[in-house]
């Protein structure tokens, strides 16, 4: 039996070169001549300045603008050594909760959020976390319950505001995978696009 | 649970069957060495290593040699992850890791396992990223795939003295198989929005005049390679339920495709290289039954929702949301856990630690059946004949006949070092997750109180040993005890396993090749598919029932009975 040392070394470190330099700085080369905005991460311009990503949800609390869902999404607490506070969307760090179901901690987010929706029949995307604190989507349904909001809050009629919710909300891909869906930064910047806001 | 829904679910394992058919045959050519278009870097390789690909090795010589293949991967890894803050393509300045974590991340993604103790987009380099953990995606895969390869030849012909080579395979699958499909599926995620670039993270204004960090990196190829290899290690910390990860439900579906295709396949190519392809479609229909079942388990326990949330004023049509993203939906998210712990991937495109009790239950057991079903790849094809030797015993043993499979004599050897293999698991699992369970150090990592807790230990040690990787989220694994644990763990549930099984190659190979007679019992047809479907839940899953019924099972009924801790 010969040493299985040299073709390991000779493995191992070819395909090193070739699999983890080679073929991803290539793979980086393509991407950026083929797909340059989806390579560098969606983003979304305003005023020249990059006001986020087509594909990552940002926090809003304006009554004039829509509002995505709860994220549990956290940030280094400077009070805290080692220790987090919540900072919701914080894009540099993708959470869950990660509570079960039988949490109390939960239950009780849960109850709180649907009470400030109007506490009945609650969209249920609106009064849970998301798997990576970042979705940047909410359900029509959810975002039909804050079209009056909006709308009061821009002083625009509130057909106005439903037309433009009609015309960000997405089907289906391919008419079958996935579920319909609104991207909130999307819809927010053609509200902003519309009338002026309070 | 809704038409479309099942629609969505029909729509992408059809595509996997349908692609897994041609790449069965595929593979099965690598494995003949037919396979030929990257010549030139194939001899390159195999000529600096001084392989000479037509000299075949025993069962000892060609598990030695994967050790050592592992084990050199396991040290450039290591010094890579510890070293990464003096290293370029380091554009945020990330310190090197801990000696704990960079030993557990470095098992984790040589034993394809691809456990995750830390969080990609805050701890990692771009260079470890591509050049570490991105390698052994490839290599800890084609490992996998040519220990396959070397099991299956063992029950192609009589009285055989060499399994093959394993540096030869080794190369091969990584050159044809694994390196052709990365590429197109890379372009593939690039264009769906997953990132692909050197950039550093870029600073965002926020339309409410916040302030949002956008990570970035080459992850398109490494996320190609994660579920084509059933590795599974996220590039970003939520894996694919983040937004850069898995950008729309089209992508999902596609992972979905990617990490359950090869698994497939690999039972096709066990076909072709015995000369019988029923034989491995018989083995695809087993693995193909469970993964329907339980997707459907899964998405009915999701579909309906946590009875206390509903309570708490949710409207009950989407379902548990908790964990999950909207553009996905149930069915996809449904299918994509029951694939990614049925096939050993272990990426997740939401939370599986936020589940319904019994969404939760499902995913582990499916690791803990023996990952199998289609299992990782490689490790699902071998595990899965290790079940097929039993289950033929198993009959033998009701009709008093020395059992055969596909002409070669079952004996004592091979039944007591397949009990051996399959005994690991439970060992392994159910040992560590009770020691930690007493130990104060161990327990200080759990999050939820109550029967949620001990799932979150039990799911711990069911992931590594299965080499697995998804989690139950909430626990703290980066911590000495879990880290060093886990490590073991996974280490065991690569390598403990798989030396028994080639000890079984090894002896299968050299037995003669009986022809079929009348008394043979035919291992194609529903009659043994049935007995290897009730083998894989009785052998495979039974020890595990008394944990589950203190974990997800206890969850289900104190959730039913309104209480929560």
């Amino acid at each position: 039996m010969t040493s299985p040392l040299r073709p390991a070394l000779a493995t191992v470190g070819l395909f090193t070169i070739l699999l983890g330099l080679a073929a991803p700085l290539a793979m980086t080369g393509l991407a950026a001549a083929a797909f340059p905005e989806r390579a560098k991460g969606s983003p979304v311009m305003r005023d020249g300045q990059l006001a986020g990503s087509a594909l990552l949800g940002q926090d809003f609390h304006a009554d004039r603008y829509f509002h995505p869902r709860p994220s549990a999404t956290t940030e280094a607490d400077p009070a805290v050594s080692g220790g987090t506070r919540p900072a919701p969307y914080n894009a540099a760090a993708s959470a869950a909760s990660q509570l079960g179901p039988t949490s109390a901690t939960l239950l009780e987010a849960v109850r709180q959020r649907a009470a400030g929706l109007g506490g009945r029949a609650v969209p249920a995307d609106a009064a849970t976390a998301s798997g990576s604190g970042l979705d940047p989507d909410i359900s029509p349904a959810n975002a039909a319950r804050q079209l009056r909001r909006v709308a009061e809050a821009r002083g625009l009629p509130e057909a106005r505001v439903a037309a433009l919710l009609a015309a960000e909300t997405r089907g289906r891909e391919l008419g079958i995978f996935g579920e319909p869906r609104v991207n909130v930064l999307r819809l927010n910047i053609a509200l902003d696009a519309t009338g002026p806001g309070r | 649970m809704t038409l479309n829904g099942w629609a969505q679910i029909a729509l992408v394992l059809a595509l996997v069957v349908a692609a897994a058919l041609p790449l069965g045959r595929y593979i099965a050519a690598i494995s003949a060495g037919r396979v030929t278009f990257l010549a030139p870097i194939e001899r390159l390789i195999l000529g600096v290593g001084g392989i000479d690909p037509a000299r075949g090795m025993g069962w000892r010589a060609y598990t030695l040699a994967m050790l050592a293949a592992n084990a050199t991967g396991f040290v450039l890894l290591y010094a890579l992850l510890r070293l990464q803050g003096v290293l370029p393509f380091n554009p945020q300045g990330f310190a090197g890791l801990s000696p704990w974590l960079a030993f557990n991340t470095a098992v984790s993604f040589v034993t394809n396992t691809n456990w995750q103790a830390y969080s990609g987009e805050s701890a990692m380099s771009y260079l470890s990223q591509m050049a570490g953990l991105g390698v052994q995606n490839f290599l800890s895969a084609s490992t996998g795939i040519a220990l396959a390869l070397a099991v299956s030849r063992a029950f192609a012909s009589g009285g055989l003295r060499d399994l093959g080579n394993f540096w030869a395979d080794f190369t091969r699958i990584t050159l044809y198989l694994l390196l052709p499909l990365a590429i197109a599926l890379g372009i593939a995620f690039v264009a769906m929005g997953i990132p692909q670039t050197l950039a550093p993270y870029a600073e965002a204004t926020t339309l409410e005049g916040g302030r949002q960090v956008i990570p970035l990196g080459p992850a398109a190829f490494q996320v190609a390679i994660k579920h084509l290899g059933t590795n599974g290690g996220g590039f970003f910390g939520a894996n694919s339920a983040h937004p850069f990860e898995g950008p729309s439900a089209l992508a999902t579906a596609l992972q979905i495709w990617a990490q359950a295709v090869i698994p497939f396949a690999l039972a096709l190519a066990f076909g072709h290289i015995v000369g019988d392809r029923r034989q491995g479609r018989a083995l695809m229909l087993v693995m193909l039954g469970y993964v329907l079942l339980g997707t459907g388990l899964i998405y009915a326990a999701e579909a309906a929702g946590n009875p206390l949330h509903i309570a708490a004023g949710l409207d009950p049509a989407m379902g548990n949301m908790e964990g999950k993203e909207v553009r996905f939906g149930l069915a996809l998210t449904a299918l994509f856990t029951a694939t990614t712990t049925g096939a050993s991937c272990g990426a997740v495109n939401a939370m599986i630690d936020s589940f319904t009790p019994l969404g939760g239950l499902v995913p582990m057991f499916l690791i803990q059946l023996g990952e199998v079903l289609p299992g990782g790849v490689g490790s699902g094809l071998y595990g899965m004949l290790v079940f097929a030797l039993l289950a033929v015993f198993v009959a033998g043993l009701m009709v008093g006949r020395t059992p055969e499979y596909l002409g070669k004599k079952v004996q004592a050897r091979e039944v007591k070092l397949a009990m051996l293999a399959v005994l690991v698991l439970p060992a392994t699992i159910l040992g560590f997750a009770a020691v930690s369970l007493v130990l104060p150090a161990a327990i200080a990592s759990i999050q939820e109180a109550g029967p949620h807790g001990l799932s979150e230990m039990l799911y711990a040690y069911t992931s590594a040993a299965g080499n697995n990787g998804s989690a139950f989220g909430g626990l703290t694994a980066d911590t000495p005890w879990l880290n060093t644990t886990l490590g073991i763990a996974m280490l065991l549930g690569r390598f403990a396993y798989v030396v028994p099984v080639m000890a079984i190659a090894g002896a299968v190979a050299a037995k003669p090749k009986l022809a079929a007679s009348s008394g043979t019992f035919p291992t194609h047809g529903p009659l043994f598919a049935g007995l290897l479907a009730g083998v894989i839940l009785i052998l495979g899953g039974l020890q595990f029932m008394p944990a589950l019924a203190l974990g997800p099972l206890a969850e289900h009924f104190v959730l039913l009975a309104g209480k929560t801790f």
